[in-house]
Parts: structure tokens; sequence; C-alpha cells
């Protein structure tokens, strides 16, 4: 083998983790807003014009946010076939309950303003129970991945508290994102929310990072090397100091003039973007922890080539377009009206 | 008790069968909305802006029934066919994630802009916006049938210890049956909708619409049927014979043809019987197969003893044959019929219309069926001479398989049933809807202020 084709071969796998763990990153937060949204949906007879207003600070993005999941699975399809049999495997019936889950808010948001009023209240609990459904099956399926697949029960206990905390986590996301979109009400609902999800997420970051360093010896040894450990436990320092951060900061929401709506939100996303490094830091270059590493798992370096001068073109225009969407529908949530 | 393999094979079938019926309407009803759209532009008609505004709903509900069960396909690969993607995921990957890369995120954007956005942008960005979603539901078709068309005549590529590697990207994506599937789709998608989009406003007419929308995409459908079905035949006939060079057992089975033949029949009916390899029941007309196939009286058909363990089941696919070419006959006199009613009196009569409702959905029995022949046609085999289904199933126990196509199936049953009631409430209420809604928007329809809405409501907060 070559010089040029054998640093392919190291390169390409790390450049498509990235690209992949870029995909996930980016879906936990927009997907994790609108799951969240649809959690804290309300119920009551009299919330209906909440309930219009929240899925209508989502309406324009929900598709295009559950298109990151597709793009993830994708990659991991496109660059790991082998961990992608593996995992899914080890995932199916929470995944299939997951597709499932998917399936019915993505028809639920559809179907409660087209079919007849008196079903709108049936739809909407739709939403609520897919968002839900969810976010408990992609928490646990985390939980499974982190205890790399194996039986038992601890992994059982593990693989709810993180279905649990992931579901807290949309939550939170979801309610900073109503912080930003709403107004007067309904935003000093969400603060609400997003307190008590802020906290209930607190308490599972700490459980999942106390319990993952003890259950995997590998985990821990990386995490706790001298001299690096001064460096990565910035990382969890961070996050910790971002969440009480948020929390000062949510007591004094709304203030005038709505200034400082944005900044739960921009919390938030640090919050799972320092959680997601974490995460990554623990495994990598592990993509099924503890058994195939991603030059293992990686396919072929045409394939890879192929894939990759499109997602170099396409990747920033997705982007650009994306941002695009987003400063159209920018401000404060309306009424969805198709004209 | 069903095992793992039939089990995940009829799983795979239902979730595509119920996936594909959406993309079928939404590729064209795509192109149809850009049309209505653009035809308002250029004569500011506010019937236009009418039909326009009807069918992008249904777009957007017909839309998101594509998106989420086309997510659960995404997943179906590695979760019951991991052999699909060990041995051939160099090749189907990229392809994938093409259609990803290329049309999905395309077509979620824009639409976000294309169903929400119509205040928010210029009339010419909303324009254009509509044009990316359709030009994104058409590149999904491009991708993904290449991977179809690669699976059925596979090329391109060379195997190295038992994987599959690509050779020349050009050679797997324009393989040697992708142009005529990919055109038969299109055209499908494009009869499908026609009726479609026929049959749901001759329905708002009959039930009283008085309004001019209607009968404008009465009469757009009709058109686009009446000009799409002999279309089809002539490419479905190329397609054919592109099938008959590289899969001629597939050809044998649609055929019923279980004997080698110069100058073979054409089967009308009969009942294909595997065990004794032979039909009962037979109605044929002599020599027409080979006249179809081979374009000669006396041409040679090959049989399905030519091909001993390596041919597809014959009834499915026969069966599967005859309704797709049954339903395309009966769409060419309705279309036709019609059309020409709708030429000479100017509207049609109730006995037509009722008879267009009865053909809303026909492209889809259609397009099933057509890509039962297609599929089914390829077995043994899931990408021909490389890899056999039976080698690509999961280990997964038979009972969790069982579980989760349960439950798809009963949640597809309540979508379907949903889908079409909410159409039905969905044309109800548009009878009902003033001639007049292209005015204003009624004031307080906005919950909060926002930039346009401060300049059509005074009396909300100014930004």
């Amino acid at each position: 083998m070559s010089e040029s084709a054998s640093a392919a071969t190291y390169w390409l796998p790390v450049i498509f983790i990235g690209l992949m763990g870029l995909a996930v990153f980016i879906y936990a937060v927009l997907d994790g807003y609108d799951l969240g949204v649809g959690i804290l949906l309300p119920l009551g007879e009299q919330e209906e014009q909440q309930r219009d207003l929240m899925i209508a600070s989502i309406g324009p993005f929900w598709d295009a946010n559950e298109t990151w999941l597709v793009l993830a699975i994708g990659l991991l399809l496109i660059a790991f076939p082998i961990a992608y049999n593996q995992v899914l495997m080890h995932l199916y019936l929470p995944a299939a309950i997951m597709l499932i889950g998917l399936i019915m808010r993505g028809v639920a948001f559809d179907f409660r303003t087209k079919a007849a009023v008196n079903h709108k209240l049936a739809w909407d609990r739709t939403f609520k129970a897919g968002s839900l459904t969810t976010s408990l099956a992609q928490g646990y399926m985390l939980g499974l991945y982190v205890m790399g697949f194996r039986p038992g029960w601890e992994a059982q206990f593990f693989s709810a508290l993180s279905a649990l905390g992931v579901t807290a986590a949309y939550s939170y996301m979801g309610s900073a994102w109503l912080i930003l979109k709403a107004e007067s009400d309904l935003q000093k609902r969400a603060t609400r929310w997003a307190r008590r999800a802020g906290r209930a997420t607190l308490v599972g970051v700490i459980a999942v990072s106390a319990i993952n360093p003890l259950v995997n010896p590998s985990v821990f040894d990386r995490w706790f090397t001298y001299p690096l450990v001064m460096f990565v436990l910035l990382v969890p320092t961070l996050c910790f100091l971002a969440f009480i951060f948020n929390d000062f900061l949510l007591a004094r929401i709304p203030k005038t003039n709505d200034r400082h709506s944005a900044l739960p939100f921009a919390t938030v996303v640090l919050i799972f973007l320092m959680c997601f490094i974490g995460l990554a830091f623990s495994f990598y270059p592990d993509i099924v922890p503890g058994e195939i590493n991603i030059w293992q798992a990686a396919s072929a370096n045409a394939s890879l080539q192929f894939i990759l001068v499109g997602a170099v073109i396409v990747i920033p225009i997705i982007l650009v377009y994306t941002v695009f969407s987003y400063r159209v529908f920018r401000g404060k949530a309306t009424d969805l009206r198709y004209h | 008790m069903l095992d793992t393999l039939i089990l995940s094979r009829i799983q795979f079938a239902t979730n595509i069968s119920f996936h594909i019926l959406f993309p079928t309407i939404s590729i064209a009803l795509a192109w149809i909305i850009v049309f209505f759209k653009l035809r308002y532009d250029q004569t500011n008609n506010p019937v236009w802006m009418r039909a326009y505004r009807f069918w992008v709903k249904v777009f957007a509900l017909t839309f998101a029934l594509g998106v989420v069960s086309g997510i659960t396909m995404s997943f179906q690969f590695g979760t019951n066919w991991p052999g699909y993607m060990a041995q051939v995921g160099n090749i189907a990957g990229p392809l994938l994630g093409y259609e990803v890369l290329t049309a999905f995120f395309l077509e979620a954007t824009f639409l976000g802009i294309m169903l929400f956005g119509i205040k928010r942008v210029p009339s010419k960005v909303h324009t254009f916006s509509a044009f990316v979603v359709a030009v994104g539901t058409t590149l999904s078709a491009f991708w993904i049938i290449a991977l179809n068309s690669w699976m059925q005549t596979p090329a391109g590529f060379e195997m190295r210890d038992g994987i599959a590697y690509p050779e020349s990207w050009m050679d797997i994506i324009f393989n040697a049956s992708f142009p005529y599937r990919l055109t038969h789709m299109l055209l499908a998608s494009g009869l499908t909708t026609a009726f479609f989009v026929a049959g749901i406003s001759a329905y708002r007419i009959l039930k009283g619409d008085p309004k001019r929308a209607p009968r404008l995409a009465l009469k757009t459908g009709l058109i686009l049927a009446a000009v799409f079905i002999p279309v089809q035949m002539f490419v479905g006939d190329l397609h054919g014979q592109n099938t008959l060079e590289h899969q001629p057992q597939k050809i044998a089975a649609m055929e019923g043809a279980w004997k080698t033949e110069n100058g073979a029949p054409l089967v009308l009916f009969a009942i294909p019987d595997g065990k004794e390899k032979t039909n009962h029941f037979e109605i044929a007309i002599p020599k027409m197969a080979s006249l179809i196939l081979t374009h000669d009286l006396h041409g040679e058909v090959k049989g399905i003893e030519e091909f001993p363990g390596d041919h597809p089941p014959v009834a499915p696919v026969f069966f599967a044959f005859r309704i797709m070419v049954g339903m395309g006959l009966l769409m060419l006199v309705v279309a036709w019929g019609s059309c020409y009613l709708l030429l000479r009196r100017k509207s049609l009569p109730r006995w037509a219309l009722k008879t267009l409702v009865a053909m809303t959905f026909s492209g889809w029995v259609a397009t099933l069926a057509g890509w039962y022949v297609t599929e089914i046609g390829r077995q043994p085999w899931l990408v021909t001479g490389v890899l056999k289904t039976a080698d690509a199933v999961t280990q997964i126990p038979p009972a969790h398989v069982g579980l989760s196509l349960t439950l798809y199936l009963i949640v597809y049953a309540i979508l379907l049933f949903a889908y079409i009631h909410t159409l039905k409430v969905m044309a109800l209420k548009s009878v009902k809807v003033e001639e007049f809604e292209t005015a204003e928007p009624l004031a307080g329809g906005s919950l909060t202020n926002l930039p346009d809405s401060t300049q059509k409501h005074p009396g909300g907060d100014s930004q």
C-alpha cells in the first residue's frame, strides 16, 4: 500500500466519524428542541391556544430537524457499515419503538390541523405521546450503547436512567426554545418548565457521568490520567457552571424588552455540546464501545472518497439554507397559516 | 411458526409499500403545485391561488407521511438485513448518502418556507422554494431508483473476498435498467397524482362545490393523465425489453411461461402452479408474447425451465403484472373518455365524476403492483447474481421481528385510514369555504406581533 493510500485509510474514517458526530450533535440540538416542545405540550381543554402556538414555533423546522437523524444514521451506514449492523441489531426493539414514536408525532403534527376539529385533541395527545416515546427510546438506546450492549440488570438500570435523563434534557431544550419564541403567559410558563427540566437534567448528567467511568474501566483511565485530567476536567466544569448560570438567569426571565431571551437556549446548546464532547472523549476511536473501532468498521476508501466529495460541497450549502430558513422565521412564533 | 427471513421480508415489504404510497403522490404533486403558483404569479388570477392553497395542504400531509415512513427505511437495512450492508455497503451507502445530502435536506428545509413562509418572503422567493422542493423530491427518486436498479442489474463494481468494491460510479449509477426504471417510476408518479388530483376535485364538485378552482384542478389532472398514460405504456414496453435482456427469468414469471418457446402465446389469464410447473385455466393469444417482447411472431421467449433454482415465484409476479397492466388500460379509457367529455360538454356528467372519484387511488394499485413485479421478480436474489435475500437476513429471534411487524401493521392501518379520511374532511371543508377567501385574512388570526403582521393589523405592538 502506498503512503498516500495508507494516509487515506487512516484519515477517511476519522473525517467521517467527525462528520457523523457533527450530524448527531446538530440532530440532538434541533430535534431536541422540537421533541422537547412535544413532551411539554399541555393537554387541558383550555390550553388549545398555547398548544397551537407551541406547535407553530416548530412548524417550519421539524421536517428538516429529523433529516439530521437520517443523515447521522446514513453516515453510520455509509462509512461504518459493520458498526451500523452491530448497533442496530442490538437496538432492534427500542429502535422500532422510537420509529413508531417518530411516525406518530410527525403525522400528528399535520393531522391535528387538517382532520376534523373534534379529533384535534386526540392528535395532540398522539403528538405528545410520540415525542415522549421517541425521547425515552433514544435515551434508552444511548444507555445501552454506553454500556457496550452488555446484558444484565445493571445495564438495564443505567439505560432507564439515561432514558429519563435524555427526556429531561430534551424538555430543557424545548422550554428554552419556547422562551426564545414565545411571549407573555407561555413564555413565563416555559421559564418555569426550563428551571425544573434544567435541574432534572443536571441530576441525570451527574448520574450518568458518575456511573459511566465506574462501569467502564477504560473510560475511567482515559479521564483520570495525569496530566490530561487537568485539561479534560474543564469539560464537566464548564457544563456544571452552565447549568448554574442558566438557573440564575431563568429566575430573572422574562426581562424588560425581552432581553436575553435567546440566552437560555444558547446555554443549553453549550451544555449539550459539553455532554457530547464528554461522551465522544470517552469512547473515541471505538464506534462500538470495547468491540470495534472506526478503522475496523470503515467502508472502502473509494466509497468514502466518493461521498466525501459530495459531503464537502453539500453540507455547507445545507447549513447556509438552514440558516436562511431560520432567518425567514426569526422572531416570535405566530399562528401557522398556509397563506 | 414463521421464521425470521419470511417475517423480515413481510416487514420490509410492508414498510416500503406503505412508504412508496406517499412519495408517489408528492413527487408529481410538487410540480403541479409549482405550476399553480407560477400561473398565479403570471396571471394574478386568484383562482390559481385557491387551487394552490388547497393542494399545498394536501401536499404537506402527504409529504409528512412520506418523511416519517422513510425514516423507518433508513433503519431497516441494519435492523433486518445486515448482510446487505456488509456485502454491498460500499455501493449502497454512498447512493443513499447522496439522497440524504442532495434531496432530503433540500426538500425538508424549503418545505418550511413553502408552507408557512408565503408572507415572510417575496413571492418570487416563495415560488422558488416550491420549485426547490419539487427538485428535491425528484432528485430523491433519482438516487433511490439508481440504487434499486443497481440491485436489479448490478454494474461498475468488483468482488473481493465476497465484498463489493466500486470501480466506476458512472456505471453504478447509470446501470442497464436505471433509465427505464426511473422514467417508468416518474411517469407512475405523474399518473398516480393526476388521478389523485382529478378524483379529489371530482369529489368536491359532486359535493356541490360551485367554485372554479376544483374544475381547474380537475382539468389539470385529466390532461396530465391523458398525456402520461400512452407515454407510460410505451416506456413500460421499453422497460420490459430491457428486463428481457438482463433478467429473462423475471419476464418468464410475468408471462407465466414455464417452457421456452418460439412464437410464445400471450397468457391473458391463468392460475400458475409452481409445483406442477404449469398453468391451469389458461386463456392465451397465440404468438402474441413473442411479438410484444421480441417484435417478431416467432421470436424466442425463455421459459422458467431455463433457470432451475434461480427464478422467482411465478404466481405473485404473474398476477401483479396483470393487475398493473389492467389498471393501466382502465386509466387509458377513463382519462381519454373524460377528456373527450370535457371537450364536448365543458363539464363532466355525474357518472363520469363518480368514476373519477372511484379512480382516485388507482395509481397506488398500479404502482404497488408494478413494484411487486420487479421486486418479487428479482428473487431469490437481493442483488442479482451477487447476494441472495436469504443470506442477508438478520439473526434476530422471530418473536422480535414479529412484534415490530405487528406494531408497524397496526400503525400503518390507522394512518392509512386517517390519511384518506382527512383528505375527505379537507375536501368537504373546502366546499364550504367562501369564494372570497383570497381577501385579507381575518384580523386576530395572528396571535402575536410580527414584522409582517403588524402592517396588516395595526393593533399589534410595533417591533
